[in-house]
C-alpha cells in the first residue's frame, strides 16, 4: 500500500514536471523567436525538410482517405438513393476533421520523431552543452527555426491535404458512382462555410505547436545514450498523438457546440 | 581568477561534488586529476556554468556566474573555450563551420577572415585541408584535435580542457601539451585541464589539484604532488593498483 502510494506520488510529480517543463519550453520558444539574429536560412531549410518533403506522404494518405470515405459512404447512401450527398459528406469531414488531424499525425510521426531523435542525439553527445559554451542558446539555435517552420508549414500542408482529400472523393464520385461533375462540385461547395475552413486551419496551428513543443522537449531532456534517444523518440510520437487527438476533441466541442 | 566556493552537486542520491572549494589563479595552468567517475567533467561544467550546482557558487573575475543573463552571458561565454571529453562536434556542420562556430554566430567578421582564422587554428592542432569534411569522416583523435581548435578559435582568456591528450597518439599528445604550454607562455591564458595522464600533467601544470570523494584533497606545484606523503595522492600519481583508494572502495581486481 505504501509502495503503491509512493508510486502514485512519483507519477503525479513527474506529470507536473512534464507539464511545467513543456510550458516553460513553449514560453522560452516564444521569447527567443523575437530575439535577433533571426536565422532565415535555417528556417527555410527546416521548412523544406518539414513541409516540402512531407508532400508525397500527405498526398498519398489524403487521396486515399478521400477515396475510401466516398466509397464507404456510397455503400450506405446508395440504399436511400442519396449518392450526391457524398460530395458534401467528403467535403465537410475532410476540411473539418480529417485534413487537419491526419496531416498533423503524419507530421508528428515523420517530423516530430526526427526532431526528437536529432536533438536527443545532440543532447547525449554533449553537442547541446557545446552550443552553450559557444555562447549560443540551444532554444534559439535549435528549437526556434523548427518551431517557426512547423507553424508555417503545417497549416499549408493542411490546406493542401484538404484539396487532395476532396479530389479523392471527386474521383470516386464521378468515375465510380457516376455523379455529374457540376453536381459534385456544387454539392462540395454548398455546405462548406468559411468557418469550416478556418477552424481546420486554427486546429492545425495548435497541432503544429504541440508537435514541435513535445518533440523538442523530449529531445532536449533525453539522456542515457542511444537507448535514451530511442525511448525519447517513441515517447515524443505517442505523446503528440494523444495530445493532438485530445486537442481536436476539445476544439470540435468548442467550435461546434459552444458557439 | 576563478573562485569555486562550497560547490555541491548530486545526481539522484549519488553525491559527486561535496562542498568543493578551489581557487584557480589567473594566467596559470591548473591540472585537475582524479579517478574515473570522480566528477572532473562535472566540475568543469560547473565552472563554465552549463551545469547548475545544488548549492555553492562559482565566481569568475568576481562575478557570480549563475547571475548572468542575456548579453552579459554571451560576453562571459566568449571569454571561455572548452574542449569536451568526447569532442562534442556538431555533426550536421562541417569541420570549418564547427571551428568557426562562435565567430560565425557572434561576430561581424567577414566570412573569409573567419575561415582564415579557422585554418590557422586547425594548423595549430596539426590538421590541414579538413575544413570541408564532416565530423563523421574523421578519426577519434582527429575529432579531439578539432574540438581543441574550436576551443581556441575565439582567442579565449580561459580555456577548459577535458582530457586533451586522451585518444590522441603519443606524438600528437605531446604536440597538444606543447600547444597548451604555448598558450600559457605567450598568451597568458588561464587554463584548467582535466587529465589522467600524469606525464602530461607534470609537463603542462603550474598547479595540480586532486579531486577525491567530492573534494579537493591535495593542491600544489607538480613537484609537491609528485612527492606527496598523503597515501591517497601517492597511490594515484604513482598509478599503483594496490593502495588506500582501491582498498576503501573495494575495486581491487580479482585475480584470475
Ligand atoms: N548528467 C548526469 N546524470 C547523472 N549522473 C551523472 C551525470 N553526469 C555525470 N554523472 C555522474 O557523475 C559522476 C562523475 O562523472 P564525470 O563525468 O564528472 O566523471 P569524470 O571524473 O570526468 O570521469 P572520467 O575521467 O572517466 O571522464 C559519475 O559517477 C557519473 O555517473
Ligand atoms: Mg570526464
Amino acid at each position: 500500500m505504501k509502495d503503491q502510494l509512493k508510486g502514485l506520488g512519483t507519477k503525479i510529480i513527474s506529470f507536473i514536471e512534464y507539464m511545467g517543463g513543456t510550458t516553460v519550453l513553449f514560453a522560452k520558444t516564444l521569447f527567443w523567436m523575437f530575439i535577433p539574429p533571426i536565422k532565415k536560412k535555417k528556417i527555410f531549410a527546416q521548412m523544406y525538410s518539414i513541409g516540402v518533403l512531407s508532400l508525397p506522404i500527405v498526398s498519398l494518405i489524403s487521396l486515399f482517405t478521400g477515396m475510401v470515405l466516398a466509397l464507404q459512404s456510397a455503400y450506405q447512401m446508395q440504399q436511400i438513393s442519396a449518392e450526391m450527398y457524398i460530395a458534401s459528406l467528403v467535403a465537410l469531414s475532410v476540411t473539418r476533421e480529417l485534413g487537419p488531424v491526419l496531416t498533423a499525425l503524419i507530421v508528428a510521426g515523420r517530423v516530430g520523431a526526427s526532431i526528437t531523435a536529432e536533438l536527443g542525439t545532440m543532447k547525449v553527445t554533449e553537442q547541446v552543452d557545446a552550443l552553450e559554451t559557444l555562447a549560443t542558446n540551444p532554444i534559439q539555435y535549435l528549437v526556434v527555426p523548427r518551431f517557426v517552420a512547423i507553424v508555417v508549414m503545417l497549416p499549408i500542408l493542411t490546406i493542401y491535404a484538404d484539396f487532395i482529400g476532396i479530389l479523392g472523393g471527386y474521383i470516386i464520385g464521378t468515375h465510380k458512382l457516376h455523379i455529374a461533375h457540376d453536381m459534385y462540385m456544387q454539392m462540395t461547395y454548398d455546405p462548406l462555410v468559411m468557418k469550416d475552413f478556418f477552424t481546420g486551419l486554427l486546429k492545425s496551428l495548435v497541432f503544429a505547436m504541440i508537435i514541435c513543443n513535445i518533440a523538442c522537449y523530449e529531445g532536449l531532456r533525453a539522456e542515457g545514450g542511444a537507448e535514451g534517444v530511442g525511448k525519447a523518440t517513441t515517447l515524443s510520437v505517442v505523446t503528440s498523438f494523444i495530445l493532438i487527438i485530445a486537442a481536436d476533441c476539445l476544439f470540435t466541442a468548442l467550435f461546434y457546440f459552444a458557439f | 581568477m576563478i573562485e569555486i566556493i562550497n560547490l555541491c552537486k548530486k545526481f539522484n542520491s549519488h553525491i559527486v561534488l561535496d562542498n568543493l572549494s578551489l581557487n584557480i589563479p589567473e594566467g596559470q595552468t591548473t591540472v585537475i586529476i582524479g579517478r574515473s567517475g570522480v566528477g572532473k567533467s562535472v566540475l568543469l561544467k560547473h565552472i563554465i556554468g552549463i551545469m547548475e550546482p545544488d548549492s555553492g557558487q562559482v565566481f569568475v573575475d568576481n562575478q557570480d556566474i549563475s547571475k548572468l543573463t542575456g548579453k552579459a552571458l554571451v560576453k562571459f561565454r566568449m571569454k571561455f573555450g572548452m574542449l569536451f571529453q568526447g569532442a562534442a562536434l556538431f555533426d550536421s556542420l562541417t569541420i570549418g563551420e564547427n571551428v568557426g562556430f562562435a565567430l560565425l554566430q557572434h561576430t561581424n567578421m567577414p566570412r573569409s577572415q573567419i575561415f582564415e582564422r579557422v585554418k590557422e587554428c586547425l594548423e595549430m592542432v596539426g590538421l590541414k585541408g579538413v575544413e570541408g569534411l564532416k565530423p563523421a569522416e574523421l578519426s577519434g583523435g582527429m575529432k579531439k584535435r578539432v574540438g581543441l581548435a574550436r576551443a581556441i578559435c575565439t582567442k579565449p582568456q580561459i580555456i577548459l580542457y577535458d582530457e586533451p591528450t586522451t585518444g590522441v597518439d603519443p606524438i600528437m599528445g605531446d604536440a597538444v601539451n606543447e600547444l597548451i604550454m604555448e598558450l600559457h607562455d605567450k598568451l597568458k591564458v588561464t587554463s584548467i585541464a582535466v587529465t589522467h595522464d600524469m606525464i602530461s600533467a607534470y609537463k603542462i601544470a603550474t598547479n595540480i589539484a586532486m579531486l577525491y570523494e567530492g573534494k579537493i584533497i591535495a593542491e600544489g606545484a607538480p613537484g609537491e604532488i609528485k612527492n606527496a606523503k598523503d597515501p591517497i595522492v601517492h597511490q594515484f600519481v604513482t598509478g599503483t593498483a594496490v593502495g588506500p583508494i582501491t582498498q576503501k572502495d573495494g575495486t581491487v581486481f580479482r585475480k584470475l
